[in-house]
């Protein structure tokens, strides 16, 4: 064990750190952005709804989104201990700014990641937060996220109504009323959160700008990590490099900015 | 004579490790495109000479981009702004009439300034020190083909090999890390059968004193690759992380009971 904590210490070893843990929440976006493609779809949050009941109860995410809270904060934390030693490594700066050729992104890194960490911190106090604060204080005296009640109707799996319930004590539930043939769901309508975020153009702004760091965050950050594990192969590492352009430095960046851009135009 | 230069230099000038340095400014008159930098250099250090004043002092040996020592930062990258040179391979016809050229040592924690333009590279030295050879018998002189090598392997760790140790990846790094003139001397040897039996702790030790020394973590930039004077490739530093993950996770340093 103190073998493998020495191999940590040293300075390819808190690089492995950085790659390793970047991997994981590289892993996460795919999870997060394929889950929140729901907020598209026409049927007034019941879809989203329900995975966010899911992804909030089910033991197993649970597990994983408490090793992804770690993950978040031990990339934060060894970001930090590399830059500090980095700084302390050229004491004199260069009186004439360094001019040698190399791409935007990779020297900012710090600058990107910590404008994303501060982007985590808001995202996560907007939905995540007040999505639990009812549970956690339960006699917090705010406003409470409002639950919401959908019928399907069982033949056709068609959306026969959804309305917003009243102020008051209620639980996730779901079941089937024989009699009118229709299933009920009621769930907490983060949704509505959702909506009433995305209506204000600074916020969509914000959220627009936090994507764009992370589109160049990304850029350099995938095909940087597997850098770091020793990936030098002559056909799969050109692979590599392209999936870090395209899937995480475009797609995933777009994909999120959408859901602010398409709520500010259509949900407002 | 005409088509000569007038330049404006802006030299570090240190006394010594311990004294503070500044930037101080001298005329460069009428040099000649076809000088090289050095030789622009000692043109400058003779009027200083002749004038009582001391000559600023900067690491030269070869001047033919084989030996490593020249080191300069020449506006704001090593070796001046042509790609694949050293500072002596660096000519005057780079630069234009009037130009005012800054010029600065190496900046890093492990170079410390001997004086002016020098510094001090024994760390990397000690670097070689931990691991970077081979240990074999000396005795006859072995046949050249008796160990059969493929081209590419040979190719791969010649072109590794040919680091001439100047620094100037630690000069260009934003982070002062030394990790691709260290992956380039791992890769040399771990590329060739006769730098197996040491593969795996030679890696080990020569990171471990990387760290020892000061410089700083890679990031994976690209700007020391970009500054080489002999192009030592990003794909060493890959190779090197390969070999020291490997040896430090997949092998187990001693025979199993």
């Amino acid at each position: 064990m103190s073998g493998s904590t020495q191999t940590l210490s040293t300075s390819i070893g808190k690089k492995l750190i950085m790659s390793l843990t970047g991997l994981f929440l590289c892993l996460f976006l795919i999870v997060h952005l394929s889950g929140n493609f729901q907020l598209f779809k026409d049927d007034s949050g019941l879809a989203f709804n329900d995975y966010s009941h899911f992804m909030t109860h089910f033991p197993p995410i649970k597990v994983v989104s408490y090793l992804l809270y770690l993950t978040i904060i031990g990339h934060s934390i060894y970001a930090l201990i590399l830059t500090i030693k980095n700084r302390k490594a050229r004491p004199v700066n260069y009186a004439m700014a360094p001019k040698s050729p190399s791409i935007w992104s990779s020297r900012n890194m710090g600058i990107l990641g910590s404008f994303l960490l501060l982007f985590i911190v808001i995202h996560m106090g907007n939905f995540w937060f007040s999505y639990h604060k009812d549970e956690w204080f339960k006699n917090h005296s705010g406003p409470k996220m409002p639950f919401k009640e959908y019928r399907t109707d069982l033949k056709t799996g068609k959306l026969v109504s959804a309305k917003q319930l009243p102020q008051g004590e209620y639980e996730y539930a779901k079941y089937v009323d024989v009699n009118a043939q229709q299933e009920i769901t009621i769930a907490k309508d983060l949704q509505a959160q959702v909506i009433f975020s995305f209506s204000s153009p600074l916020y969509v702004l914000f959220y627009v700008i936090a994507m764009g760091s992370l589109s160049f965050h990304l850029l350099h950050g995938f095909q940087s990590s597997w850098q770091t594990m020793g990936m030098n192969h002559r056909k799969y590492k050109p692979i590599v490099n392209q999936i870090g352009i395209w899937l995480f430095a475009v797609i995933i960046p777009i994909g999120f900015a959408a859901m602010p851009i398409v709520y500010y135009f259509t949900k407002r | 004579m005409s088509g000569n230069m007038n330049l404006t230099l802006k030299v570090w000038r240190q006394k010594d490790v311990k004294t503070p340095g500044k930037m101080v400014t001298y005329p460069a008159k009428d040099i000649s495109p076809d000088m090289s930098f050095l030789e622009m250099l000692d043109v400058v250090n003779e009027g200083l000479i002749h004038k009582g004043e001391d000559p600023i002092y900067f690491d030269h040996d070869c001047r033919e981009g084989i030996c490593g020592s020249c080191s300069l930062y020449i506006n704001g990258r090593p070796h001046g702004p042509k790609q694949g040179i050293t500072s002596c391979q660096l000519h005057m016809r780079s630069f234009y009439d009037g130009q005012t050229i800054i010029i600065e040592p190496w900046r890093a924690a492990a170079f410390p300034v001997v004086k002016d333009l020098a510094t001090d590279r024994s760390a990397f030295d000690r670097i070689q020190h931990a691991g970077g050879f081979v240990s074999i018998n000396t005795g006859g002189v072995p046949d050249a083909n008796e160990i059969p090598i493929p081209k590419p392997i040979a190719d791969e760790a010649f072109n590794s090999a040919t680091c001439i140790q100047c620094g100037a990846c630690v000069a260009a790094c934003k982070n002062a890390s030394a990790m691709l003139f260290v992956s380039a001397k791992v890769s040399q040897l771990a590329l060739l059968p006769q730098g197996q039996p040491e593969r795996y702790q030679r890696v080990q030790s020569m990171v471990a004193q990387m760290d020892e020394e000061g410089f700083g973590n890679c990031t994976n930039t690209a700007a020391c690759e970009a500054e080489c004077p002999k192009e030592i490739k990003l794909t060493n530093i890959a190779r090197m992380n390969g070999d020291f993950f490997t040896a430090k996770f997949f092998k187990s340093d001693e025979v199993h009971a």
